[in-house]
């Protein structure tokens, strides 16, 4: 089965340091696809006896005598009673998702079928799965590496198809192929500072300290390019945070509403209706923002509640990746609007002044000096597909920079100190310290490194030393 | 004549040596058998001891009480520091010795030791009863027994050497080759390969024209090798000499390609790729217009001429007609022409850390017969079976050295964990640890385990501890005293290091890089506090202000290391049956069948997320 139609969400942990071989040879099940009602539903069983406890109670073909990767329609019985017609995939081990005899069973979607197929399957011997115990075993058969795991659990995980993509990229070596450029160029690099230390003697001619640094500092933005795709990757897999800020009563609930095409923010007429910050999630092309609707700005409230809420909607902003400001375009002058787009200046954030409520406005436009600016009204629903391609261009921007992403917290953390410790070794050249405190360091980067990749050890090296250097006498 | 021994040691090499010296200055009772008295530590190769690494070695030998140490320093015709430029952890030793001055003391130092005794004759089978070593048979046909025994068989086990198209049996050129132990073995079940290596011509001095060449002097204020008080550093000493091949020595070389061994496909056995010989360097570098060559005198009085870098297996006729393109060659005369030598070998996988062998109990390999190369890489294994065959049939524990306490661990470790494709040479960057593994620190890392095993002198541990003391005394006064900048600015400005607004303390002055103590020791208060103390406690202090902190994450890291170290693998797992590891992973441990955690995480081609895969499998 491609591991592309894992769909069912589970999430992975992974320590699975008490996972016993009794565990391991147990049969497991569990549905696959997501529970509700849906057309059909998928149940997946995996283990040793996972042929025969599905043929047990399956009236069609012999699941334990067909061949792998073949389908069989038949009928799921209990004892004599019949619960469903489905569809069998077998998979024989170790050619399957798990590396174990694998079938899956297509019935029909109806929860309760569903969990009466389940409780036949236990009866007949099989045990209900751990959430990501299927992966597990994948893991452990060695069907994919950890870092192919990782990349599974993001997949699964994955709410919006930009994360699905950079989660396959993940498990398809983009970002493997990117770390073994990087290690290719550590790895000359540490070659070329144990030279000195341990072949000076040779007629070799060494790095000069500003070519080393000239590498190091490549290095570093090698490094940092993967680092700084961590925030966007994780962006995208968690939803890119876009605040919608204004002042009260600009329409920032409204505009909310009209993008979900839903209620969920409260909308009144009154100012300073929403005190609390509101979240949703909101799909534009298979691009996740995480929409966060705020309390209206406006200094001096005497409401203490509504002061909280504007607390926390600057806390946003300071976190947001878009701010989308909304402001009403029939009462706000050229002028004002320019100084409130001047106190976004100091932020990370890209941010979009939307100009609502011009259904209102009869005048020719004012605002065209603004740039980026994008004339909405939320209540009558115009405007509404110019914001979203400028929110999808914000995001495409960004993508063109880096088309690895580094979605996982652990490489994050190894690239990290992998950069640290080359920072370091920039700051010993400064200081004209000696070659063996460097190597101190480039060790170290290349111990991160080999978190990811595998362990660079001293024969790589060496061989490295003798395959470019003439040395020996 | 006397049949009954505690220890045998076969070869007397730089193997041999330091494992009959060792066990016999711990008490056991000695039998040295080599097949010519009169080659006891001889230096086959380059009539040199020590250098970057290697020198770190021989001081390590000598803390733990071996004699190499003092060995070369009564042999020394020319002493080195090597990396003097680089940081103090980089400092090595080296020497020039007089071969034939080298090996007269050896067999003086082991004469003085009337636990040995020694016995001319080829050895050519190992008496085994109940899966032990209990003696060896010499072929006279005489049995003699022990309670174990050491092999150092250097290339002698089935040696062919290789002049151009001429081959022949032979251990060294002019020694007959050893026949029987390899077979023996391989019948028990050993596995064994082999390997090769090669010398270059020797020449006479007398025909050579200096002036042509670079001069190489020794170190102005030479050090030594050993610790102790019975060696003085070298007072006069010879030079050294380097020059150059060039093009036309590369065209003469290349006409004998088609009649090498090498090229020819006559030698199965793998070489080092950094000790290649010239034909090797001229044709994988064959951009270079020019190789370096060092001209190496045998000795204090002799004519005889090493030229180090000409290592070569070409037919004799083309190496002289090579040489004498090389300036200051022209009137060359040889006494010999460099040759390569093919000998058997057993992967030291099949070793115990104590380099016992697996399959034979009070078996213990040492030298070449492992798969290293080097007079220093050989001593040390000696010494460190010499000791454990001795503990053993003591019934005590071996001394294994960790990766952290000696390159001596790091050689052994490498050797027993990941086994050698080709000669195995020290080189610093072998180990984690090398800012801890020092030259000027071995006996601080080492005598105190010399003498707890009843090798090393309580005169040595006492001078040692004295050394520590008055380094700890000396830091503690740097930190406590400052410097004035009317005292010392002008010679920071002299230094070209920045100089000081106010009163600074010393050791923030010391840990600059451009300081060293040696440079401040005529500047107020720093002359009233150094005075007679001894340069070694002087450079130990200035060793340390300047590593702080790196030291510290060393011992940090060395600590975190040992934990895996504890994590016991047993060899009884097997490997291809772990799926979730990768396929390099599994074929390597079961190949290497690692005894702990920590080893099978140095072997290459193990990755972390492998370690964190065998410990879930562990927690079962």
């Amino acid at each position: 089965m491609p591991k592309e139609t894992e769909s069912c969400a589970e999430s992975i942990t992974f320590v699975p340091m008490n996972y016993s071989k009794t565990q391991l040879g147990e049969t497991i099940c569990a549905l696959a696809t997501p529970s509700g009602v849906g057309a059909i539903g998928v149940i997946r069983v995996s283990g040793p006896k996972a042929l025969e406890i599905c043929n047990s109670c399956f009236k069609g073909a012999d699941l334990t005598q067909v061949a792998g990767h073949t389908l069989h329609f038949g009928k799921i019985l209990d004892g004599t009673e019949w619960i469903d017609e489905v569809l069998a995939a077998v998979f024989v081990g170790p050619k399957s998702y798990t590396g174990e005899h694998t079938v899956e069973l297509s019935g029909h979607g109806s929860p309760y079928i569903l969990k009466r197929i389940l409780e036949v399957l236990v009866k007949q011997g099989a045990r209900m799965a751990q959430p990501g115990e299927f992966t597990l075993r994948s893991f452990l058969n060695g069907k994919m590496d950890l870092t192919q795991a990782e990349a599974v659990a993001d997949l699964i995980a994955s709410q919006s198809s930009a994360t699905h993509q950079s989660a396959l990229q993940q498990m398809r070596g983009g970002f493997s192929k990117q770390l073994s450029v990087l290690r290719e160029k550590l790895v000359n690099f540490a070659s070329l500072i144990e030279l000195e230390l341990d072949f000076s003697e040779e007629d070799v001619e060494f790095a000069s300290r500003k070519d080393l640094t000239a590498l190091v500092q490549q290095l570093i933005v090698n490094l940092s390019v993967l680092i700084d795709s961590f925030a966007y990757g994780n962006a995208i897999k968690n939803g890119i945070p876009t605040v919608i800020a204004g002042k009260p009563n600009a329409g920032k609930s409204t505009l909310l509403n009209a993008l979900l095409q839903d209620e969920r923010a409260l909308v009144s007429d009154i100012a300073g209706t929403t005190r609390d910050v509101i979240e949703e999630g909101f799909v534009i092309e298979g691009v996740l923002f995480r929409l966060i609707d705020t309390a209206g700005i406006r200094e001096g409230s005497a409401d203490i509640i509504e002061n909280m809420g504007i607390e926390k909607t600057m806390e946003r902003i300071q976190q947001a990746s878009i701010v989308l400001y909304v402001f009403d375009a029939a009462s706000t002058s050229l002028e004002s609007l320019q100084a409130e787009l001047q106190s976004f200046n100091n932020l990370q954030a890209v941010v979009v002044p939307v100009a609502n409520k011009i259904d209102l406005l009869n005048n020719a436009p004012l605002f065209e000096s603004i740039p980026g600016l994008v004339a909405i009204s939320s209540k009558e629903k115009l405007g509404l597909a110019h914001l979203e391609k400028a929110l999808l261009e914000i995001v495409n921007k960004e993508q063109v920079k880096n088309d690895v992403l580094v979605t996982n917290l652990r490489h994050f953390e190894a690239l990290t100190h992998a950069r640290n410790a080359l920072q370091a070794v920039i700051q010993s050249m400064e200081m004209g310290r000696s070659g063996e405190l460097l190597a101190f360091d480039i060790r170290k980067a290349l111990h991160h490194l080999g978190e990811i990749t595998g362990e660079i050890t001293t024969d790589d090296l060496l061989g490295n030393i003798f395959s470019k250097f003439c040395i020996g006498k | 004549m006397n049949k009954e021994y505690d220890l045998i040691v076969v070869g007397a090499g730089h193997a041999g040596c330091e494992a009959a010296n060792a066990a016999g200055k711990m008490g056991s009772s000695v039998l040295l058998i080599t097949m010519d008295m009169n080659k006891i530590a001889h230096m086959s190769c380059n009539p040199a001891m020590g250098g970057i690494a290697k020198g770190q070695i021989v001081r390590e030998i000598d803390a733990l009480g071996g004699g190499s140490g003092i060995v070369s320093d009564k042999s020394t015709i020319q002493f080195r520091m090597l990396n003097r430029s680089k940081g103090a952890a980089m400092w090595s030793p080296r020497t020039q010795n007089d071969r034939f001055v080298f090996s007269y003391e050896w067999r003086l130092l082991l004469e003085k030791n009337p636990n040995v005794d020694f016995w001319q004759d080829n050895v050519n089978e190992i008496l085994i009863e109940n899966g032990k070593a209990c003696g060896v048979k010499v072929s006279l046909g005489i049995s003699f027994r022990s309670k174990a025994v050491v092999i150092t068989s250097g290339t002698f086990l089935n040696g062919k050497i290789h002049i151009g198209e001429k081959n022949f049996g032979g251990g060294r050129v002019g020694e007959s080759a050893s026949k029987g132990i390899t077979e023996q073995l391989v019948t028990m079940g050993f596995v064994s390969g082999r390997m090769k290596t090669g010398t270059p011509p020797r020449i006479d001095g007398r025909s050579l024209n200096y002036t042509k060449m670079e001069v190489q002097e020794g170190d102005l204020n030479p050090g030594k090798f050993s610790f102790s008080k019975e060696t003085k550093s070298v007072v006069n000493q010879k030079h050294c000499w380097i020059t150059y091949t060039n093009d036309t020595v590369h065209e003469i070389l290349k006409e004998g390609f088609e009649k090498s061994p090498m090229y020819a496909g006559r030698i199965s056995g793998l070489g080092p790729r950094y000790c290649p010989s010239i034909e090797d360097k001229i044709n994988r570098f064959a951009e270079r217009e020019r190789h370096q060559l060092f001209i190496e005198p045998e000795g204090w009085s002799t004519v005889e001429i090493y030229v180090n870098g000409f290592s070569t297996s070409l037919p004799e006729d083309i190496q002289i007609k090579a040489l004498k393109l090389v300036p200051g060659f022209e009137q060359a005369k040889m006494f010999r022409p460099g040759y390569a030598i093919e000998y058997d070998y057993f992967p030291p996988t099949q070793l115990k850390l104590s380099l016992e062998t697996n399959l034979i109990e009070h078996l213990y390999f040492a030298g070449q017969i492992n798969g290293t190369t080097g007079y220093e890489e050989a001593a040390c294994q000696g010494l460190m079976a010499g000791i454990n065959a001795h503990l053993k049939i003591n019934q005590q524990e071996a001394l294994v050295l960790g990766r952290e306490e000696a390159y001596i661990g790091v050689l052994i470790d490498d050797l027993v964990t990941k086994g050698t494709d080709e000669p195995y040479r020290m080189f610093t960057s072998r180990a984690e640890y090398r800012i801890l593994l020092r030259q000027d620190n071995a006996d601080i890392r080492l005598t105190e385990k010399g003498v707890q095993i009843g090798l090393a002198s309580k005169e040595a541990l006492e001078r040692v501890n004295m050394k520590i003391n008055q380094t700890e005394n000396l830091i503690k006064t740097f930190k406590e005293t400052s410097v004035k900048p009317k005292d010392i600015n002008a010679k920071l400005m002299e230094l070209s290091t920045s100089e000081i607004p106010q009163n600074y303390k010393i050791d923030q002055i010391v840990s600059r890089p451009q300081v060293g103590i040696m440079d401040l020791i005529d500047i107020n208060p720093i002359n009233k506090i150094v005075d007679g103390i001894d340069e070694e406690v002087l450079l130990q202090t200035e060793i340390r202000i300047k590593y702080e902190g790196y030291l510290e994450k060393e011992v940090e890291q060395a600590n975190k290391m040992k934990k895996l170290e504890y994590i016991k693998l047993g060899n009884t797992i097997d490997y291809s049956l772990i799926q979730s590891l990768s396929i390099e992973a599994r074929e390597k441990l079961n190949k290497h069948k690692p005894e702990t955690l920590g080893q099978a995480s140095r072997i290459s081609g193990i990755s972390p997320s492998d370690i964190s895969i065998l410990m879930v499998h562990l927690g079962r």
